[in-house]
């Protein structure tokens, strides 16, 4: 049932509704979300544009990015750590940037584009992230590794535009990043790991600067 | 968090007119405000969404100076190409504070407004807040106070402004523009945030209603600078001291001096007292280490902070050899 749903909602095309319950409750979507608003719970519709595709809900506002992508679109893959912006779990992209979905209301992302860490791989082919990530062992337990992951894949666009960070030498000086291993630490301290797999995680960013 | 409703608005006109309304707060990208109201701390009623205001650009003003819209990301603030090229204090500021995702999303606004990270405000368990709940004293007086305030506190209240940004702002003399329901005004960020006296409940002297719309930077010389951030870890935490030094040079003599110090009061700290030894004098340790001194004149730390009166002393002495080129 659960894995039904699931890939249902995955291969949904546009505009299909879905209500302001969290997947696998019984009632029909649609009916859920009358009866909540008939209860005098507020729920409001959003479109969110989720790995290319859109997704219409109709959500509490209360309701934060990553549970609506967790809880509603079923895309289980971005994480919930801490659930308050400390550890970077729950990264994902939004409109190209890398963002912490847990201190984000799903409602204020209307029309957004969000590209999950389910979203990266083409063609079963993995993302050069995802693979140098593979390559280099840039995990233990794993649980950070979607956030680690779609924080890399921006982190890696953010260098090639030329952003500072703040051990970029002089901010003065527009010119190329050049990712040596402090920047990348440095770049990469939005993403915590418990296991303590960063000096992998190092290598498989590096790894796939040169990949891309 | 609790239920509330969400508004989102397209116009300055109607973020007035919605948040003006009892209840009413204006919603930034969120990065404090939603950690707060999961944590049971602000318990809004009503949302009014402004991240969609037209208020982001960043754009030079006749003057010379900068205006950077409310709703700019910090991220792209410490981007912009002018920010790096004439106000690098600030650039340098807004990279050392928070994760790259966060300033993805945090607002320059927001960022202003963000609140104190004192453990007894931010954990409801504590019933002693004056700043979350006033009257009911302060818990980090005989507390664990070790992240708390040296300069500028109150029995009210010892919590530190934690914004990076704020300090370099303070430093460059900029200027926080508001409009209101009484029309637009502006605000000289020395007198944006306030000290906690007896009433630690208000950070700022923003009044219920009001919308940051931009900041303002005068036109600036002070190239040679330099932002130090102290803190527990290298990366991702707040500043224990932070020191934003800038320097206007005429030879070897100091024509302009700008200090601001964070992490140790209630609002960015300028060590108007340290900036004026500088001036018309040569760049020598002996001098900084003076000027240091000064910044810290009548600070009061408590069981836990003492170390921070001599932190901020050789954070400014080695902030100020930075940004001179001594170092």
């Amino acid at each position: 049932m659960d894995l039904s749903k699931r890939r249902f909602m995955q291969s949904a095309a546009a505009a299909a509704a879905y209500g302001a319950v969290p997947r696998g409750a019984a009632q029909t979507p649609v009916r859920e979300a009358a009866e909540r608003a008939a209860a005098g719970q507020h729920v409001q519709s959003v479109t969110l544009n989720v790995n290319g595709r859109p997704y219409v809900l109709a959500l509490e506002p209360r309701v934060t990015l990553l549970d609506a992508l967790r809880e509603y679109v079923g895309l289980t893959g971005t994480k919930k750590g801490c659930d308050r912006g400390q550890c970077g779990a729950c990264t994902v992209l939004a409109n190209g940037r890398r963002i912490n979905a847990c201190l984000s209301l799903a409602l204020a992302h209307e029309g957004d584009d969000i590209v999950t860490v389910e979203g990266l791989a083409r063609a079963g082919k993995l993302h050069a992230v995802q693979a140098a990530f593979v390559e280099h062992d840039g995990f233990q337990c794993g649980y950070c590794t979607p956030g680690q992951i779609c924080s890399a894949v921006a982190l890696l666009a953010e260098a090639a535009a030329g952003a500072p960070s703040a051990v970029t030498p002089d901010v003065r000086k527009l010119e190329p990043v050049r990712l040596t291993d402090d920047e990348i630490r440095e770049r990469m301290s939005g993403n915590i790991c418990r296991c303590g797999a960063y000096p992998n995680i190092v290598a498989a960013v590096k790894k796939a600067e040169g990949a891309a | 968090m609790n239920s509330f409703s969400y508004v989102r608005v397209s116009d300055v006109e109607s973020a007035l007119r919605e948040g003006g309304a009892a209840g009413s707060r204006f919603l930034g990208a969120g990065t404090n405000l939603l950690d707060l109201m999961k944590g049971g701390v602000e318990q809004p009623r009503r949302l009014i969404d402004v991240t969609r205001l037209p208020l982001a650009a960043i754009e030079e003003l006749p003057d010379g100076g900068l205006r950077i819209g409310a709703m700019a990301a910090n991220s792209d603030a410490a981007n912009h190409q002018l920010v790096r090229a004439r106000y690098p204090l600030l650039s340098q500021a807004l990279l050392a504070g928070a994760s790259p995702q966060l300033r993805n999303m945090a607002t320059v606004g927001g960022n202003l407004l963000q609140r104190t990270r004192c453990y007894y405000f931010y954990d409801t368990a504590f019933g002693a807040c004056n700043k979350r709940n006033p009257g009911s004293g302060c818990a980090a007086l005989e507390g664990y106070n070790r992240i708390h305030a040296i300069l500028g506190a109150s029995p009210s209240c010892i919590a530190v402004h934690p914004s990076d940004m704020a300090v370099a702002l303070a430093a460059l003399d900029a200027t926080v523009r508001v409009h209101g329901p009484q029309g637009e005004r502006a605000i000289p960020m020395r007198e944006f945030h306030r000290l906690p006296g007896d009433t630690p409940q208000r950070d700022t002297n923003l009044e219920h209603g009001e919308l940051i719309t931009a900041v303002d930077l005068p036109a600036s010389q002070f190239t040679k600078a330099h932002y130090l951030k102290l803190r527990d870890r290298a990366s991702y935490a707040f500043a224990l001291v932070s020191v934003a030094a800038a320097l206007d040079m005429q030879g070897n003599r100091v024509r302009g001096a700008r200090i601001a110090l964070g992490g140790v009061a209630h609002k960015p700290w300028r060590a108007t007292q340290a900036e004026a030894l500088l001036i018309g004098s040569s760049l020598s340790t002996d001098l900084l280490r003076k000027a240091a001194a000064a910044a810290v004149e009548g600070a009061k730390p408590y069981r836990d902070n003492a170390f921070k009166v001599e932190l901020a002393q050789r954070a400014i002495v080695r902030a100020l050899q930075t940004a001179g080129g001594m170092a």
